[in-house]
C-alpha cells in the first residue's frame, strides 16, 4: 500500500507536450480511475507513474520518496497491461515467478506466494501452461497475477479490461472490485469506458488532452460535471446539450427555446447571454407535443424493455436522446413533446464551463 | 536460476534445454557485467551497448575496408602496404578507363579488364533474361495444385543450397570430354564437343549453370508472391468467364509484378558479382572469355605473381559503384511497396 | 497403375485439357530430369573405381572387374568371360597377358593354362561401390583436416553471428538513442555490398590483425552480417513492446530482457539466421581461398578445388569428396527445409 502524490508533473514528445502540469494525489488504498477518450494521455500518465516513461517536469513522490529517477523496478510498482503482456514462452508459473526470481527471493518464498496467488484468482489448475492455451479471461486473471505476487505499493491497470467480451468484463470487474476490497490495496485503473470507471472508482480522474478536467467521486462527476466535456462523456446515454440565450422572465432569467419559455434553476445570469443547457436522457420526460419545451422528430426508437431510449431531431437540427420508463409505444417520424425539469437542468457558459447552481 | 525455471518449464523437452545448456551458462555469466554497463549508462544507454560488438566488427571488417579501399584505389606499386606505395591520384583510374573504342576490348589500355567488363555485362543480360522467364515459370508450374508440392519445390530448389565449387564440379564432371554429355550426345550421332574449350559454349554453360543453382531461390520469391494473390480474385474471373491466358496477363501478373521487380533487380545484383561457379567451371577460360570482373579483381590483386592492388581498388570501386546503385533501386522498391501495403 | 494414371489425368476442376496443364508436365518431368539428374549422376560416379571412370561411354551403375582366388597363384585372378574354339563360354581366370594372346586357368582346374585370343574374352564385372574413394582422401590427403576446419568456421561464425547479430538488432529494434536512424542506414546501404568488392582492402586489414592464414581471419570478417542484423530486427520489431515494460516492472535487467524474453521470443528469426549462416559459412569460397594459404588451414570448398585443379585430377578421389561435403547441406535441407523455404519466401534472402 502507497500513496502517491505528483506535483506538476508534465511529458513532452520532442516540442509535443502530452501532459499539462499535472497534479492529483492518490491516498493508501484507493481505487482511482483515470478516464477519457483515447489520445487525452491517461495511459502516458499511467506509464509516467510507473517508471516506464520519463516525467519531463514536475515532482513523482511514492510514501513522499522522490522518484523521478528512480527505475520502474525500482519503485516497487506492479502493472497489468491492456494486452496482458504474458511472456508467450512462459508458464504460467513461470510467469508468476519471473518478476520475483529476478529480485533473488528464495525458492520457497517464490513458490508460497504464486500458489497464494493462484489459489486467489482460482487458476491453479492452469499453472503448468503456455499463455496460448489459456482462453481471455483466464490469461486476464494470470496477468493480474502476476502483479499480486509482487506485493506492490501501487496496482497499475491499463485498460485490463478492454479485450476481453461484454459478458465476461462484466464478471471481472466484479471480480476487480471484491479483489481491491480483499487486498485493500492502491490501485489506478485506466480506462476509456466510463461504466467501468462509474463502477469501479472510489475517485475518477477525468482527462482530456493531457489535462485533468475533473477529480471526483463517481456521484460527483455525475451530479456535478464542472464542465460540458465531463457532463458529455460521465452518464450514458449521453448528456443533450441546447444552445440557448438568456432572456429575462418572471421571477428571474430563463431562456427561449422553440418559441417557448422555460425557466431555469436559480442562476446569477444576465439576461442575453448565451448559455449550453444540459440535460440527461433520464431526466428529460415525454409530453404531448404541444406541452413540451422541445418537439422532437423520431429518428430512431429502441425497445430495452424495461425502458425505451428516444433518439429524435429538434427542429434545429439538434440530436436529442430521452428515456421513457417502461414499453412506450413509439414509431419512427412520430413528433413527441420533451418538457425539461428545471431542478435537473445543468447550465454551461460559452466557454463550456458549469455556472454553479443558486 | 534459470535451470531451475527450465526445469519448471515441464513442456521444454530435455533434448532443447540441453542444446540450449551452454548458450544459457554463456548468457548468465554476461549478466553481471552487462548489470555494471546498466548501472553505469542507465537503461537509455543499454542501446548503445547492445549495438557495440556488431558495430566494432562491422567497423573493422567492412567499414574501415571500404575507406582503405578508396585510399588505396589512388596508389600504384606492387608493395603491399600502404605507407611503401606511392600516390597516383586517379591514374589507376584512367588506367582502368583508357580504350580507343569501349566496343573492343583490344583496344584497351586494360584490355583484361574490359574484356571481363564485356563478358559480365553480356552475361548479366543473358542471365537474368532467362533466370527470370525460368523462375517464373517454375513458380507458376509449382503454383498449381498438385500432389507432392513439397516435393517438387524441393526439387527445383535444392541446387540452392549447394556450395558454388560443388556445382562447378558437377558440371564439369559432365561437360568433361568423356563426360556424360558426349556420351549420350553421341549414342544419338552428334560429334564428340569439347564443351568448355570452346569459347560461345563456355560461356553458354557458365550461364546455363549459374540459371541451374539459382532458379530454386527465385522461384521460391515468386512463388510466395502468387500464393499471396487472394483465391477470391481468381475465383471472380472464373465467374465472368475468363480465359486462363487473359486470367494471367490481367491479373497474375500485375499482381505479382511488385516480386517480380524484387526477383529482377537481387538477380541483377548476383550476377554482376558472378565468380564462384563460373571460376570452378572455367577457370575463366579458355582464354579470357568466360573471365568476370570480380574474377579480373581477384587475379590482379592476389593471384598474379605482381599484385596490383591499386588496380585492384579501382576496378572494386567501379563495381561496388553499379551495386549499391542497383541495391538503392532495390530498396527502393521494396520500399514503394511496403507503402503501397500499408496504405 | 490406374492409381497413377488418375493422379496424372488428375484436372484443375475436372474439365478437358488445357494445353497448360501438358506444358506443366514437362516442365516438371525435365526439371526432374535437369535438376536430380546430375546430383545423381555425381553420386553414381563417386563410387566408380578410377578404371570404371576413364571408360567411355561411362557405365551407368559403378562396375568393378571381378576376381577370384586361384590355388597356385598368390595374387586374385581376374575373370573373363571367354568364347572358347568350340564354341562354348567359360569363366577363366587371366593369368597374364603376352601381345594379343592372355593365358587363363579355369579355377576349378588350376592346373591347365589355356590361350585365349584377348578379343575372345569379356570381363566379368559386378556392380560394387568403390568405397576406397572416399577413406583413401580421408586418411592420405587432408580432407578429414579439411573437414575439421569447415567445421570449426561454420560453428564458431554462426554463433558468433547469432549472439552479435541479434544484440544489435535487439538494440535497433527496442531503444531509441541518438545515431540509431545512421546505423540502420549504414546496413541497409551495406545489405547488399558483397565481399568481393572489399576484398582488397579486407585483406590488408586481417593481415595487419595477424588474422592472415588463420581460421578466425576466415571466421570474424563475416560475422557482422547487414543481412542477419536487418532479418533479425524486422522480426523484434513485431515483438509487442507492452512484454518489454512488463520484464522492466518485473525487476528484469537490460539483459535478462535480452536473453530470457527477447532472444526466446525471436527464436523462429535465429533459426532462419542460424540456418543460412550454416550454408554460408560451410558453401564460403572466395573469402577462404584467399586468406588461407598454408593446405593445413584450408577449408572444403578451397580443399575441393585445389584437389580438382591439379594437373592430373583424381576424379574418383575429388566426386567423392564432393559428396561428402554436400552431406551437411543435404541433412538440414531434409529436415529444414520448411524454414528455408518460408525463410527465403518471407526474407528474400539468401
Amino acid at each position: 500500500m502507497s500513496h502517491l502524490v505528483l506535483r506538476q508533473v508534465t511529458k513532452e514528445y520532442g516540442a509535443v507536450r502530452v501532459l499539462h502540469c499535472i497534479d492529483l494525489e492518490v491516498g493508501n488504498g484507493e481505487f482511482v480511475v483515470f478516464v477519457g477518450p483515447s489520445g487525452c494521455g491517461k495511459s502516458t500518465l499511467l506509464r509516467t507513474i510507473a517508471g516506464l516513461e520519463r516525467a519531463s517536469s514536475g515532482e513523482i513522490r511514492l510514501d513522499d520518496r522522490l522518484v523521478n529517477d528512480v527505475s520502474a523496478a525500482d519503485r516497487g510498482l506492479a502493472m497489468v497491461f491492456q494486452s496482458y503482456a504474458l511472456y508467450p514462452h512462459m508458464s504460467v508459473r513461470q510467469n508468476l515467478a519471473f518478476g520475483l526470481e529476478n529480485s533473488r527471493m528464495p525458492r520457497d518464498e517464490i513458490d508460497r506466494r504464486v500458489t497464494e496467488a493462484a489459489k486467489m484468482l482460482l487458476i491453479e489448475p492452469l499453472l503448468n501452461r503456455k499463455p496460448r492455451q489459456l482462453s481471455g479471461g483466464q490469461r486476464q486473471r494470470v496477468a493480474i497475477g502476476r502483479a499480486i505476487v509482487r506485493r506492490p505499493g501501487i496496482f497499475l491497470l491499463d485498460e485490463p479490461l478492454s479485450n476481453l467480451d461484454a459478458e465476461l468484463r462484466v464478471v471481472m470487474r466484479a471480480e476487480l472490485a471484491a479483489l481491491h476490497k480483499r487486498l485493500s490495496a492502491t490501485m489506478i485503473y485506466v480506462t476509456h469506458d466510463q461504466t467501468e470507471a462509474m463502477t469501479l472508482a472510489d475517485r475518477i480522474v477525468v482527462l482530456r488532452d493531457g489535462r485533468i478536467e475533473q477529480v471526483g467521486t463517481p456521484l460527483d462527476l455525475y451530479n456535478n460535471p464542472a464542465n460540458r466535456f465531463v457532463a458529455g462523456f460521465i452518464g450514458s446515454p449521453r448528456m443533450n446539450f441546447i444552445e440557448a440565450e438568456t432572456i429575462p422572465i418572471a421571477g428571474g432569467v430563463g431562456v427561449q427555446v422553440n418559441g417557448k419559455q422555460q425557466r431555469l434553476p436559480h442562476l446569477d445570469l444576465a439576461p442575453g447571454s448565451k448559455i449550453v443547457l444540459g440535460i440527461r436522457p433520464h431526466s428529460a420526460t415525454v409530453t404531448e407535443i404541444d406541452q413540451g419545451t422541445i418537439p422532437l422528430e423520431l429518428t430512431l426508437v429502441e425497445q430495452l424493455g424495461a425502458e425505451t431510449i428516444l433518439h429524435g431531431k429538434t427542429d434545429r437540427g439538434e440530436i436529442f436522446t430521452v428515456s421513457a420508463p417502461g414499453q412506450g409505444r413509439f414509431s419512427m417520424g412520430e413528433r413527441i413533446g420533451i418538457a425539461l425539469p428545471p431542478e435537473d437542468l445543468h447550465v454551461f457558459n460559452a466557454e463550456g464551463q458549469a455556472l454553479p447552481r443558486g | 536460476m534459470s535451470t531451475i525455471t527450465g526445469e519448471r518449464g515441464g513442456q521444454a523437452s530435455s533434448l532443447s534445454s540441453m542444446l540450449t545448456l551452454p548458450f544459457r551458462f554463456l548468457m548468465g555469466v554476461l549478466n553481471a557485467p552487462m548489470s555494471f554497463l546498466q548501472r553505469r549508462f542507465g537503461i537509455g544507454g543499454m542501446g548503445a551497448v547492445f549495438l557495440a560488438p556488431n558495430m566494432l566488427i562491422f567497423s573493422v571488417f567492412v567499414l574501415i575496408p571500404v575507406a582503405i579501399n578508396f585510399a588505396y584505389s589512388l596508389t600504384g606499386g606492387t608493395a603491399i602496404f600502404f605507407d611503401d606505395r606511392h600516390f597516383v591520384g586517379l591514374g589507376q583510374y584512367q588506367t582502368l578507363l583508357t580504350c580507343s573504342d569501349y566496343t573492343t576490348p583490344s583496344t584497351c589500355l586494360q584490355d583484361a579488364f574490359w574484356q571481363s567488363v564485356h563478358n559480365t555485362a553480356f552475361f548479366v543480360i543473358a542471365q537474368v533474361t532467362v533466370l527470370v522467364l525460368v523462375s517464373l515459370g517454375t513458380a507458376l508450374v509449382l503454383n498449381r495444385e498438385m500432389r507432392a508440392r513439397g516435393f517438387w519445390r524441393g526439387v527445383f530448389f535444392f541446387p540452392v543450397l549447394l556450395s558454388p565449387v560443388v556445382v562447378g564440379l558437377i558440371w564439369k564432371w559432365i561437360l568433361q570430354r568423356d563426360g556424360l554429355l558426349n556420351a549420350i550426345l553421341m549414342d544419338f550421332g552428334f560429334e564428340r564437343t569439347l564443351w568448355l574449350a570452346e569459347r560461345s559454349w563456355a560461356m553458354f554453360w557458365a550461364i546455363f549453370v549459374s540459371i541451374w543453382a539459382h532458379l530454386g531461390f527465385y522461384a521460391l520469391i515468386l512463388l510466395a508472391g502468387l500464393q499471396a494473390i487472394p483465391r477470391d480474385l481468381y475465383e471472380a474471373a472464373m465467374m465472368d468467364g475468363t480465359g486462363r491466358m487473359r486470367t494471367f496477363w490481367r491479373i497474375t501478373l500485375p499482381l505479382l509484378w511488385p516480386n517480380l521487380l524484387v526477383v529482377i533487380i537481387l538477380a541483377l545484383i548476383k550476377a554482376v558479382q558472378i565468380f564462384d561457379e563460373a571460376f570452378v567451371l572455367t577457370g575463366g577460360g579458355p582464354g579470357t572469355s568466360t573471365m568476370f570482373i570480380t574474377q579480373y579483381i581477384y587475379e590482379t590483386g592476389f593471384a598474379h605473381v605482381l599484385r596490383n592492388l591499386g588496380l585492384a581498388s579501382a576496378a572494386s570501386i567501379l563495381m561496388g559503384i553499379v551495386l549499391v546503385g542497383l541495391t538503392a533501386l532495390q530498396l527502393g522498391v521494396s520500399n514503394r511497396r511496403a507503402r503501397k501495403e500499408a496504405v | 497403375m490406374s492409381a497413377l494414371s488418375t493422379f496424372l489425368l488428375r484436372r484443375r476442376g475436372g474439365t478437358g485439357w488445357h494445353w497448360t496443364d501438358v506444358l506443366s508436365y514437362i516442365w516438371l518431368a525435365l526439371g526432374l530430369f535437369l535438376m536430380f539428374g546430375p546430383v545423381l549422376w555425381l553420386v553414381v560416379s563417386s563410387f566408380k573405381t578410377p578404371a570404371n571412370l576413364a571408360e567411355f561411354p561411362p557405365t551407368f551403375m559403378p562396375l568393378d572387374a571381378q576376381v577370384a582366388q586361384v590355388q597356385g597363384y598368390e595374387q586374385p585372378l581376374p575373370l573373363f568371360r571367354v568364347t572358347l574354339d568350340d564354341g562354348s563360354e567359360k569363366i577363366l581366370a587371366q593369368v597374364r597377358r603376352v601381345g594379343i594372346m592372355a593365358q587363363m586357368v579355369d579355377p576349378e582346374n588350376p592346373g591347365t593354362v589355356i590361350r585365349v585370343p584377348i578379343d575372345k574374352r569379356t570381363p566379368v564385372r559386378a556392380v560394387n561401390l568403390a568405397t576406397e574413394n572416399y577413406a583413401e582422401p580421408l586418411q592420405q590427403f587432408d580432407f578429414l583436416r579439411y573437414f575439421q576446419n569447415s567445421i570449426f568456421v561454420t560453428v564458431m561464425a554462426t554463433l558468433i553471428t547469432l549472439v552479435v547479430n541479434s544484440m544489435a538488432a535487439f538494440a535497433l529494434s527496442k531503444y531509441e538513442f541518438k545515431g540509431r536512424a545512421a546505423v540502420l542506414g549504414i546496413i541497409l546501404a551495406t545489405l547488399m555490398v558483397p565481399l568481393s568488392v572489399i576484398v582488397v582492402p579486407l585483406y590488408l586489414v586481417v593481415n595487419s590483425l595477424n588474422l592472415f592464414d588463420t581460421l578466425w581471419g576466415v571466421i570474424l570478417p563475416t560475422v557482422a552480417t547487414p543481412t542477419g542484423v536487418f532479418l533479425l530486427r524486422q522480426y523484434m520489431l513485431t515483438i509487442p513492446d507492452e512484454l518489454i515494460d512488463a520484464a522492466r516492472m518485473d525487476k528484469a535487467s537490460e539483459w535478462q530482457i535480452y536473453w530470457r524474453i527477447v532472444l526466446p521470443l525471436a527464436a523462429p528469426a535465429l533459426a532462419v539466421l542460424a540456418i543460412f549462416s550454416v550454408m554460408w559459412r560451410w558453401n564460403d569460397f572466395l573469402w577462404p581461398l584467399i586468406v588461407l594459404s598454408r593446405k593445413e588451414h584450408y577449408t572444403l570448398q578451397v580443399g575441393l578445388n585445389a584437389f580438382s585443379g591439379e594437373l592430373n585430377v583424381q576424379w574418383h578421389f575429388v566426386l567423392a569428396m564432393t559428396v561428402l561435403s554436400i552431406v551437411p547441406v543435404a541433412l538440414i535441407f531434409l529436415f529444414l527445409q520448411r524454414y528455408i523455404t518460408a525463410g527465403i519466401a518471407n526474407t528474400g534472402l539468401k
